[in-house]
């Protein structure tokens, strides 16, 4: 641990607010490039809308598709900022510091993205406010609260609210950082921002109690959102495989799992574009690493219990929807093949990939290992989420299967691309390292002399 | 005009009018900080009197700085009373308001409502810190005062409200505690 060497505090300003002061040149191509993306799946939404949802794959037995498994997909990555944030912050962990901005930023925007599916996948999203809003539009029917369509909002926009402030209010000392760095509006902008802040002792003291306070209040919503979350398929008594009292911390942990990864090739990619090797280190990738070996292999116990739980019973129905998983069969679609890969490369590939402290410290592998839970954390829900409703049971009339369409393929692949672009466009304009943060770990840092090793060490308030 | 004359009384009454000046001076270490402060101390300036001002947290009383004393954490019990009472009201008065008869069971449908309230009472718990943390951080300022952008470079500030008397000491405790440069509001 603690690798880095102390930085002079100018250092750290320059370095950190390069990509705000600073555009490198394959900045705007890239964000146009992902712009077009967004605007073809812009295009495609109102299309859709105008045409009806006919034009996907959906049909009257898989009513919940692609839109539906990348929004549990997108709520599960928007898990890592909390967990990485919140968590690591109250356990004191040093290796924190510079990953905190990043995962919270992207916590906002997974949550944003997440909160376009359903919403476009109602076919009419403006019906929406008449479920959700507490408030009788049309002849006196007010929104049903037993439904997760009522919890799910509200989960996510506690949700959502929560963690916004929280950036917001750890961004206020960055703010007047660059408040002293520019000129022009774009100062008169930080000034505003930083709301007169100027550094002195109770400024610092609330600040830091705000980290703490508002990680500890925002722990608890991070379990409820993916638990409720997981409700909307748990609640669903009539389709076999949902019907699981499990599903709740089975969600939770995948959505770390997901989460987590997700930020640390965030990370990665961040140190490789802005040059930021003296605060994205090694050892900070290593120690994220082994912290997903424990997350991986707990949600891998849920995965098997679920499993368990499922066959344990010996309902006729819930055995069928089990053979489409996982026994070879002629359905059209092989969901054994895909249950195998997404076993693979959800847990073993990259487990493996992170027992070597050597290859945890590679940052190819580690990517390469992130994207590979990430693409297997997806088909996880996908193959959660669809076998069930293809409903091969019973009569044999009722049965169906799912295969995507153009406008839902692409719609999935644009929302990468707009968490993407809006991660790029954040860096353009506010810190995606926490400036304060590193200085003060500098501050704490220190050596210290035991027997004939003279040792790292990191001083702690209480 | 008598108003602005009242006006100005009632301000006067409420904040007298301060002869006192700001003088910062800058370091570039904790310690000749610390230093300048415990001689501000030894001068009779009181501890309201002066500020340091830092780039980063410092550990509390590093500095020899006052203790800040400070109400936070009554601000989300607050909102987390109000959430709650909020998602109660919210819950209730739809299913009141749209009675959904299912199977004899009551009206009121307890589980359903536990999950809206308890995310309202999240909610309001969280954006009652916000408030509070804004609030108790005496933000927002509407006026910097003396600063200087250096101390967002790394360089320690302290603030110092003086009588015009005490000026010339002030600003040689600052020197001889090595402050790199002295600044009088104008």
């Amino acid at each position: 641990m603690q690798e880095g060497k102390v930085l002079p505090a100018a250092q750290i300003n320059r370095d950190l607010l390069r990509s705000i002061l600073e555009t490198p040149q394959w900045f705007w191509p890239v964000v146009s490039l992902l712009g077009a993306i967004v605007l073809a799946a812009a295009i495609t939404i109102g299309i859709m809308i105008n045409t009806g949802l006919g034009i996907t794959g959906l049909n009257y037995k898989v009513v919940w598709g692609f839109f539906i498994t990348n929004f549990v997909f997108w709520i599960g990555i928007s898990h890592a900022g909390v967990m990485l944030s919140a968590i690591l912050r109250l356990a004191k962990a040093e290796w924190r510091r510079p990953a905190t901005r990043a995962a919270e930023v992207l916590t906002i925007f997974s949550l944003m993205t997440a909160m376009i599916m359903p919403i476009i996948h109602t076919g009419r999203p403006w019906r929406i406010l008449y479920w959700a809003f507490p408030y009788d539009f049309a002849r006196g029917i007010w929104p049903n609260i037993r439904t997760p369509l009522v919890w799910d909002p509200s989960a996510i926009l506690t949700y959502l609210t929560s963690s916004t402030l929280f950036v917001i209010i750890a961004l206020v000392p960055d703010f007047a950082v660059l408040r002293d760095r520019t000129t022009g509006w774009p100062k008169l902008v930080y000034t505003l921002l930083a709301m007169g802040w100027e550094g002195n002792p109770r400024q610092w003291k609330l600040q830091i109690i705000a980290g703490v306070l508002l990680s500890a209040l925002i722990l608890p919503v991070f379990v409820s959102v993916h638990s409720i979350v997981s409700w909307d398929f748990g609640m669903a008594v009539a389709i076999k495989s949902w019907h699981s009292t499990v599903f709740a911390p089975y969600f939770v942990v995948g959505a770390v799992h997901s989460g987590v990864s997700a930020v640390v090739f965030a990370m990665i990619l961040l140190r490789w574009a802005y040059g930021w090797q003296d605060y994205i280190r090694h050892e900070h990738i290593d120690a994220l690493g082994r912290l997903l070996i424990v997350v991986a292999t707990g949600w891998f116990y849920f995965l098997v219990m679920e499993i368990i739980f499922g066959i344990y019973g010996l309902e006729g129905d819930e055995l069928a929807v089990r053979a489409l998983q996982f026994l070879p069969g002629d359905y059209g679609v092989a969901y054994n093949v895909w249950m195998i890969v997404f076993v693979g490369i959800t847990y073993f590939l990259p487990v493996i990939l992170w027992l070597p402290k050597a290859w945890r410290r590679n940052l190819w592998i580690m990517s390469a290992a992130c994207i590979s839970v990430n693409v297997g954390m997806w088909l996880e829900r996908y193959l959660l989420f669809v076998p069930g409703q293809a409903n091969k049971q019973f009569q044999t009339f009722t049965w169906n299967d799912y295969l995507p369409q153009w406008p839902e393929a692409l719609i999935v692949g644009a929302t990468f691309a707009f968490v993407s672009m809006l991660m790029l466009l954040f860096s353009r304009v506010f810190p995606l390292v926490p400036l304060y943060d590193i200085k003060e770990g500098d501050i704490l840092r220190t050596e210290i002399q035991v027997g004939r090793r003279t040792v790292p060490a990191t001083f702690r308030e209480d | 005009m008598a108003m602005p004359g009242i006006l100005q009384q009632l301000r006067d009454v409420m904040s007298p009018p301060s002869t006192k000046q700001a003088i910062l001076g800058l370091f570039q270490d904790a310690e000749s900080a610390a230093t300048a402060g415990d001689g501000l101390k030894e001068a009779g300036i009181p501890e309201t009197d002066y500020d340091f001002l830092t780039d980063s947290p410092y550990p509390e009383g590093s500095l020899g700085e006052r203790e800040e004393k400070h109400r936070l954490y009554l601000y989300p019990f607050i909102g987390a009373l109000l959430g709650l009472s909020s998602g109660i009201m919210i819950t209730a008065m739809t299913q009141v308001a749209y009675p959904l008869m299912t199977g004899g069971k009551p009206i009121l449908s307890l589980p359903p409502m536990a999950i809206v309230c308890y995310e309202g009472t999240m909610l309001g718990a969280i954006l009652f810190t916000v408030i509070g943390i804004v609030f108790e951080s005496r933000l927002p300022k509407f006026q910097l005062g003396i600063y200087d952008e250096r101390i967002t470079q790394g360089f320690l500030g302290l603030r110092v409200k003086a009588e015009p008397e005490q000026r010339y000491e002030v600003t040689q405790i600052m020197n001889s505690a090595g402050a790199v440069d002295v600044k009088t509001e104008q």
